[in-house]
């Protein structure tokens, strides 16, 4: 398994996919790493049918983008009680109804887990160097940042 | 010798390539071997920029060793 364990023992697993994943079954490995927990939370991000949106696609930056989601993930665990921590996420090209983002946060209660799943989800989108950029009938046109994901950032304080 | 400039998201598009061999040296010196439209664009407040996977709080005096790798960051979108 590529995991590594925070160090405190708890269990981080953050990883980039350059090729579909299965959610069904990351979340199932993530929960069998995390038996003696009373609940799982989890979120899973997909490419939106809609807008007449053909493919996504995200880039990343390798010497800085999958270190910044071990610094969210570390920052997540230091805030709730959390057993583990999953973040998986694609790389590459995508078409609608495929997998993006995979979230799942594991705790001896609920409040907690969905806390942090919400907040690391909140902290992906604007805070992790990924680009995003989308391919309809006009061609490719990159995404910019919303106002609406500085806004939920900032629920957090 | 040379360093290596990275352009991620929409800057790569713009520099028609995702990454560039320039002469290692000032940056000051470096911009001047770019293209124009591209040096401006690099310039841009919102484009971060990372020395050797570094984020840098600022570019001034960054001088640019052969082998370092500079990359240009845009806003992110990601998520």
């Amino acid at each position: 398994m590529p995991d590594a364990r925070l160090p405190d023992a708890r269990l981080l697993d953050a990883r980039l996919m350059d090729a579909p994943f299965d959610p069904a079954l990351e979340l199932g490995r993530f929960n069998a790493g995390v038996p003696e927990s009373g609940g799982v939370v989890s979120f899973l991000g997909k490419v939106r049918a809609d807008h007449g949106v053909a493919a996504l696609e995200i880039r990343h930056y390798a010497p800085m983008t999958l270190p910044g989601f071990r610094a969210l993930a570390q920052t997540a665990a230091r805030r709730w009680q959390l057993d583990g921590l999953l973040i998986v996420h694609r790389i590459g090209e995508m078409g609608p109804g495929d997998p993006i983002v995979l979230v799942a946060a594991a705790s001896g209660h609920r409040r907690d887990a969905f806390a942090a799943t919400d907040f690391v989800m909140d902290h992906l989108k604007g805070e992790v160097w990924l680009w995003k950029r989308e391919r309809t009938a006009a061609g490719w046109r990159w995404i910019e940042p919303r106002a609406q994901d500085h806004q939920d950032r900032a629920r957090w304080g | 010798m040379s360093a290596r400039l990275v352009f991620l998201g929409r800057l790569e598009d713009l520099a028609g390539v995702p990454e560039m061999a320039v002469a290692a040296g000032p940056l000051e010196a470096v911009f001047a071997q770019l293209p124009r439209e591209l040096a401006v664009a690099l310039l841009e407040p919102n484009v971060r920029l990372a020395h050797n996977g570094h984020l840098l709080a600022e570019s001034g005096g960054i001088v640019l060793e052969a082998g370092d790798e500079l990359a240009f960051l845009p806003p992110v979108s990601g998520g």
